[in-house]
């Protein structure tokens, strides 16, 4: 998204302005962070004032939001999820579970750290995260993108092995297409 | 030659004119749902923001030929019909192909963006897609009805199909053919409320339910033309109400600037009041299941269409 001159060009300006008012997202309840995303959305938070709002499919979606722990049952659904998004896509991990497995950190069952499975652009710790700290997490997320440093769809795609090899120490039984357009 | 300048010009205006005016109502309705939630919302210019980023988005994905055609196809739809649809009545600027179109052609070509959806929709082989296409075409049956009752009886009360000569009609005897033939105007704006599927006819969208139906397999650019050619469908049938019954805009004897201004300001203000009748009435209403809404349009609905059509054949 940079030129060499280290500046953007004035078209991708203008996209990332876009982008950065506009965040559909998918928010993926996994976890017991979801109970938030109502009340982020309603009438006390009110996130569609950034621009920020659900989307119900995930070929309409910038943002997927993944909050709490991630059950390894879950981590195929959420892969093919991602895949699906169509870039520019940004994902964000909602609670500590997802950053380090938080109080499931020894569980059989969750993984630990969601980033060694798809790329994270913002976490928001807490256990679990109130309304204010989920939209601070968007407005970083909104600076990122501005600065166009937010790519993680295309850092994706380029390390789909090492991304792969760690999904399938996980999922042991992988019956999915080698990508999930 | 300088007439078909003028006439391309009108063209490609009215096509801005009509998208900006459908973006920007969608954008003030987002605006007054969230005040009217407690919220502070998002601003007026959202919808701009949101094509905007659909445009730029970098991968688009398409599930073959008609799933790529179904958006070009609804937005040649969208221009097609918006070319048809008098602007102002009489207006030299605007003057399109107002004159060579009828009521008939027109209800048949407002389905025409439908039905490049509904087969765009069904190449995606998503589930929801299929079941929110045959809930459109459900719910298109339903309002249909008292929509072209409404519509035969202004053809037969004025004896024309015309569009431009049931607008001029109002205009020469000053009274609106909502008071001409209230029955028909009521059916009409009752099937209104099915058209612009807003709650509780939001069925075929239904985010909740069906992960947005239609579209659920559109993202990217292809969504941002179809939200592009909603817009424009959305002011198309905002224009044509208000040109069926509500005296129409703009003066016929006079298309200096000022008096052009003039009328698309009267038609913004008129549109826009009607435009605030299916809001209004989706904020107190939850969603109906679709054969409770084909029930809803074959009732009451309806039967005021066909006492419009009664009221038409027997006191004019
Ligand atoms: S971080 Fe806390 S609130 Fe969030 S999913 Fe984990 S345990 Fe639940």
């Amino acid at each position: 998204m940079e030129n060499d001159k280290n500046s953007q060009k004035i078209v991708d300006y203008i996209g990332n302005f876009a982008r950065k008012h506009s965040l559909f997202v998918l928010a993926y309840g996994t976890g017991c962070g979801a109970i938030e995303i109502p009340a982020t959305m309603t009438s006390r938070y009110d996130a569609e004032r950034f621009g920020i709002r659900g989307a119900a499919t995930p070929r309409q979606a910038d943002v997927l939001l993944i909050t709490g722990y991630l059950s390894t049952k879950t981590l195929k659904r959420v892969i093919r999820v991602y895949e699906q998004m169509q870039e520019p896509k940004y994902v964000i991990g909602f609670g500590s579970c997802t950053v380090n497995g938080g109080m499931y950190y020894d569980s059989y069952n969750t993984i630990n750290g969601l980033d060694q499975y798809i790329p994270v652009d913002v976490y928001i710790n807490g256990c679990m995260p109130r309304p204010e700290a989920v939209i601070s997490g968007f407005v970083k997320l909104q600076e990122l993108i501005m600065a166009g440093k937010a790519n993680n769809g295309e850092k994706y795609r380029e390390n789909l092995e090492h991304y792969r090899s760690n999904q399938k120490k996980i999922i042991k039984n992988w019956k999915m297409p080698d990508y999930n357009w | 030659m300088e007439d078909l300048g003028l006439k391309i010009f009108g063209a490609i205006l009215t096509t801005i004119m009509a998208f900006t005016v459908g973006m920007t109502y969608g954008g003030i309705v987002r605006k007054l749902t969230a005040r009217v939630q407690n919220r502070y919302g998002p601003p007026v210019y959202q919808n701009f923001l949101d094509l905007l980023k659909l445009q730029s988005k970098k991968t688009n994905i398409a599930h073959g030929f008609m799933g790529h055609m179904a958006p070009v196809w609804i937005i040649i739809a969208a221009v097609t019909v918006l070319m048809f649809i008098p602007i102002l009545n009489g207006n030299l600027w605007f003057p399109n192909l107002s004159f060579h179109g009828d009521l008939i052609f027109l209800l048949y070509m407002m389905v025409f963006g439908s039905l490049g959806m509904a087969l765009g929709a069904g190449q995606t082989g998503n589930p929801n897609s299929a079941i929110g296409v045959t809930r459109g075409l459900s719910q298109m049956v339903g309002y249909e009805i008292p929509f072209v009752l409404a519509l035969v009886a202004l053809m037969i009360q004025f004896q024309t199909t015309s569009v431009q000569d049931l607008t001029q009609v109002q205009h020469e005897t000053g009274v609106w053919n909502a008071f001409a033939n209230p029955f028909a105007f009521l059916a009409a704006l009752l099937a209104s409320l099915g058209m612009f599927r807003y709650s509780p006819f939001d069925i075929v969208g239904a985010p909740a339910e069906l992960a947005s139906g239609p579209v659920s397999e559109f993202g990217g650019k292809y969504l941002g033309t179809m939200m592009s050619g909603g817009a424009v469908f959305a002011f198309i049938k905002l224009t044509l109400y208000v040109h069926l019954f509500f005296g129409g805009a703009g003066n016929p004897d006079d298309s200096g600037i000022l008096a052009t201004l003039a009328g698309i300001g009267i038609l913004l203000v008129k549109t826009f009041l009607l435009y605030m009748i299916p809001v209004f009435y989706g904020w107190i209403n939850p969603r109906y299941r679709t054969e409770q809404a084909i029930r809803y349009f074959w009732g009451w609905p309806t039967a005021l269409g066909i006492v419009g059509v009664l009221w038409a054949v027997f006191f004019n």
